[in-house]
């Protein structure tokens, strides 16, 4: 009797692989993007306006599928979600397919200075989903004053010692100290980087811990005071506690842009234009603003957000002026090796 | 007697301490599951919402039901195929280095490489990927601790009762039934348990090769990608559900097994 | 070649025809690939060179690896002398219980990886349930930090490969028979010594088994360590990791990686060596 019951499982397995396997490429578009990073009935309504049915797949990170793209060339890939800077990456590569506004027609939304994007002038292979920037976010009923500096999270008072957090991915963690400095966080000079570095490990003592994924939530459990946080994932606290808030240090920040593109392996690239062309009109990029309240660098989407909203989270009220004086992330090419070894060396410190 | 009594006493308190050591943290994983909040690690009140919204949500089960053929698949190969080559390295006469390097490399080799590796492989020969390529890479390192397993058991095997059966003109297949495997099948259990427990939980190398569809998401791609916009209590729920449906299924499979016997 | 080692190679052929076909070859591409160049957006570009091995050989990743080799110890450490007991005493409870005893010991474990660590978090942390339990009973200090520290990474490492080790030990302690320890008893041996000399020893490759998969599987490990260890610490697997995917330095990756591959090949070669050699050993103090 176990062995028969055992049999039919196998054979129900055995049944379902098979047609799985039967299914793989049925729908004309594969999309891969973070999961929650889209309103769920996206193919529902995408297929109502086009007759085109999408598949959307998820990625964890940035390297994960930028990793797989690489060593499988983006093939069954068509339209992925990445960060500006793994977007040009890719596109050194030679694995995007070119874009512009005489395919991509509503790109005329973008605000003009999404448009002039330094990693991307003109929009040629990477269309902005999101924007924003990276600052400090903190309890205000746990911190004194307002921690509008960067030294809050490099040199903090007494109180705060051992309430911080910091990302832990290497460009932002690089990021704090370098501009904690005083240097661009682009910077390759590999003196300025040995200081960022220095002042990094010097700062570990006084730290929580690194996180870039459950920060928020230690905010509102109040495990943690002050942490560095994407002003997006801020906002995620501020849902919880109201007594959370967000601020963007004096010294300055990066711009940070989650962009759309299209591979150069797709085999629906007219299905893969229509979909960036069906996520620029306004009422559906509004959705991730009043959703998932991040900014979205659409002019009539962002006009469209209930004014509330922006009360309630504030980042969303940033002007595309004062977001693109930010710095971008910038591939760093060589300089690269600099920043991965210096982050190995802090991890290391004890 | 009383000794016995004692090391039983002793034996009943080391199962309670250790069992309750590893459930500690399942109780507050299913405590977790009626959170109303959404924060993974914050307290908010008692709701059954997450067990609703998983109902409703066909990519988390369909993850989980595609986590489950690949664990399938791949401790079935992997067991046949990890004890075989156990059995094989144990009656040698000579041990090879080489085999016992080969056997050793898929448990040190990060699961970066292999994953890059396999998919560079796979994406060059232009192989369709999916739930198969899975399949095929998970029983790499699944088979090398199955082989550990049985290694383990074989040791000071004595392989004298396998010559002596053969000698009395047994063929190797009867042998192999009637002395090897009763002997190796705690140890095969053992194996294919934690094989199944190793591929369940694996992620880097099944999201390089599980092509490019919805069709082949694994439950822990389904949930890594949820980090960003936070891992909801769904998966809480989920957890709970298959760790309650596999203790229910085996204690009644326990009970029916009995119930037989004792007719 | 005798007939015996043809059926044993025949044995063997198809697990080895399997990692020949799915591992060997593939990662004879990654090998390759450590011998060539960055390109300028990552990538490969095909120059030769012998740099990425010159950049290995840095002090820096030998204390990562010499940090990595530490906590995967300790935890390797920890988790059989948990396991050891546990096994033991699944043995000794009644023969049909037995692989319901095993079963439990790994259901927690068909959960999930992430979420079963978080479960962590809401114990460990500083406003967290063990907190927060001590302050009901009337303790007044300052939070304890259990999280974020070096024991949190352990106990994180220990938990999740437990069942492991206790599987590997279970297998080989069954099959232990009783009239053999029931003999050492009679001849005199006392309970500590028979232990020793007889049932620990026999037992070894079940040790050494289960320690080996949690010596492997926390040198690998990086989840533990970025949310139990705060990111504080990094394990080697993590490194290479990186370089792959952060640094998007393929070449340097794949030489890391080989080497990481060789090196923790031999040390588990000599651990086998040293392992059969305690249990052929003592076992022939016992015989004699």
């Amino acid at each position: 009797m176990k062995t028969s019951v055992k049999l039919r499982l196998v054979g129900l397995a055995a049944t379902a692989m098979v047609l799985s396997a039967g299914t793989v490429l049925s729908a004309d578009l594969v999309i891969s993007n973070w999961a929650g990073y889209m309103a769920p009935d996206i193919a529902d309504t995408f297929k109502a306006a086009t007759g085109l049915t999408i598949e959307v797949v998820n990625h964890a990170t940035n390297e994960e599928i930028m990793g797989k793209l690489m060593a499988g060339q983006g093939k069954g890939y068509d339209v992925v979600f990445v960060s500006s800077p793994f977007a040009h990456i890719l596109n050194g590569q030679g694995l995007l397919e070119p874009l512009g506004v005489e395919k991509v027609p509503n790109l005329k939304n973008l605000y003009p200075q999404a448009t002039k994007l330094a990693f991307d002038p003109g929009n040629t292979y990477a269309v902005p989903y999101a924007w924003g920037t990276t600052g400090l976010c903190y309890r205000s009923d746990l911190v004194e004053g307002t921690p509008d500096s960067w030294s809050y999270l490099l040199n903090p008072p007494e109180a705060l010692k051992g309430k911080i957090t910091m990302l832990s991915t290497d460009r932002w963690l690089m990021a704090a100290g370098l501009l904690y400095k005083g240097y661009s966080v682009n910077e390759k000079d590999p003196a300025k980087i040995e200081e960022a570095k220095t002042a990094l490990i010097e700062a570990k003592k006084s730290l929580l811990a690194y996180d870039d994924t459950t920060f928020y939530s230690k905010l509102v459990s109040g495990e943690a005071s002050l942490v560095q946080a994407w002003d997006g994932w801020c906002n995620y606290g501020i849902a919880e506690n109201d007594k959370i808030k967000f601020v963007v240090p004096k010294e300055g920040s990066d711009l940070w842009i989650d962009t759309m593109v299209v591979m150069k392996n797709s085999e629906h690239k007219e299905a893969a234009l229509k979909f960036l062309d069906y996520i620029l009109e306004p009422k559906n990029h509004a959705w991730a603003a009043s959703n998932i309240f991040y900014e979205v660098p659409n002019k009539p989407a962002m006009e469209s957000l209930d004014p509330e909203l922006i009360k309630k989270y504030p980042t969303m009220g940033v002007s595309p002026e004062t977001l693109v004086k930010y710095e971008e992330l910038q591939d760093l090419g060589e300089a690269q090796r600099d920043y991965s070894r210096a982050v190995s060396e802090i991890k290391a410190a004890n | 007697m009383a000794d016995a009594w004692r090391m039983k006493l002793t034996g009943r308190t080391i199962l309670v301490l250790v069992f309750g050591f590893l459930y500690l943290p399942i109780a507050v994983l299913v405590l977790l599951s009626f959170n109303d909040s959404g924060l993974p690690t914050t307290w908010s009140g008692f709701s059954l919402r997450w067990y609703v919204s998983l109902a409703g949500n066909s990519d988390i089960l369909h993850a989980a039901w595609n986590t489950l053929v690949v664990a399938i698949f791949a401790t079935l190969i992997a067991t046949v195929l990890g004890t075989m080559l156990a059995i094989g390295m144990e009656t040698r006469k000579r041990k090879s280095t080489a085999l016992e390097a080969l056997a050793f490399a898929p448990m040190v080799i990060p699961d970066i490489v292999l994953a890059v590796a396999l998919l560079t492989l796979f994406s060059r020969l232009n192989v369709t990927m999916g739930l198969s390529t899975i399949v095929v890479s998970h029983v790499i390192f699944d088979l090398a601790f199955v082989c550990s397993v049985v290694r383990a058991r074989l040791k000071n095997f004595d392989f004298s009762i396998v010559e002596a059966s053969r000698d009395l003109g047994a063929s190797s297949l009867t042998t192999f039934w009637r002395i090897t495997f009763p002997v190796l099948l705690p140890a095969i259990i053992a194996g294919a348990l934690l094989a199944f427990t190793l591929s369940v939980d694996e992620f880097i190398i099944a999201f390089f090769t599980s092509g490019a569809g919805r069709s082949s998401i694994t439950l822990p791609m389904q949930i890594y990608s949820m980090i960003r916009f936070g891992v909801t209590p769904e998966i809480n729920a989920l957890a709970t559900i298959v760790m309650g449906v596999s203790a229910a299924a085996l204690l009644v499979s326990q009970w029916l097994n009995k119930e037989q016997m004792t007719r | 070649m005798s007939s015996q080692t043809a059926r044993s190679n025949l044995m063997a052929l198809p697990a080895v025809a399997w990692l020949g076909l799915f591992m060997v070859v593939p990662c004879l591409i990654i090998l390759a690939y450590a011998f060539l160049t960055r390109g300028l957006y990552g990538g490969i570009e095909y120059t030769l060179t012998a740099e990425n091995f010159q950049r290995v050989v840095d002090p820096l990743y030998a204390k990562i690896f010499l940090t990595s080799v530490r906590i995967a110890g300790l935890a390797t450490l920890l988790a059989i002398l948990i396991a050891y007991p546990a096994a033991y005493a699944i043995c000794l409870a009644p023969k049909r219980t037995q692989p319901l005893l095993l079963f439990f010991a790994v259901l927690p474990f068909w959960s999930n990886y992430l979420i079963r660590t978080y479960a962590w978090i809401v114990l460990l942390n500083r406003e967290g349930l063990i907190n927060n339990l001590l302050r009901w009973f009337g303790y007044e200090g300052e939070p304890l930090a259990l999280l974020y520290s070096e024991g949190a990474v352990i106990t994180g490492l220990v938990y999740n490969y437990l069942p492991f080790v206790i599987l590997a030990i279970y297998s080989s302690l069954s099959r232990l028979n009783g009239e053999l320890i029931e003999a050492s008893r009679d001849l005199g041996a006392g309970r500590v010594r028979t232990f020793f000399r007889v049932t620990l020893p026999l037992t070894m490759p079940g040790v050494a088994a289960g320690g080996v998969f949690v010596f492997v599987l926390s040198i690998g490990n990086f989840v533990t360590p970025a949310l139990l260890g705060g990111g504080r610490f990094q394990m080697i697997g993590n490194l290479v990791y990186d370089q792959f995917l952060t640094a998007n330095d393929w070449p340097f990756g794949a030489a890391l990686g080989m080497v990481l591959i060789a090196v923790m090949i031999g040390l588990l070669l000599l651990q086998a060596r040293a392992s059969s050699r305690f249990s052929g050993e003592t076992q022939g103090a016992a015989n004699g």
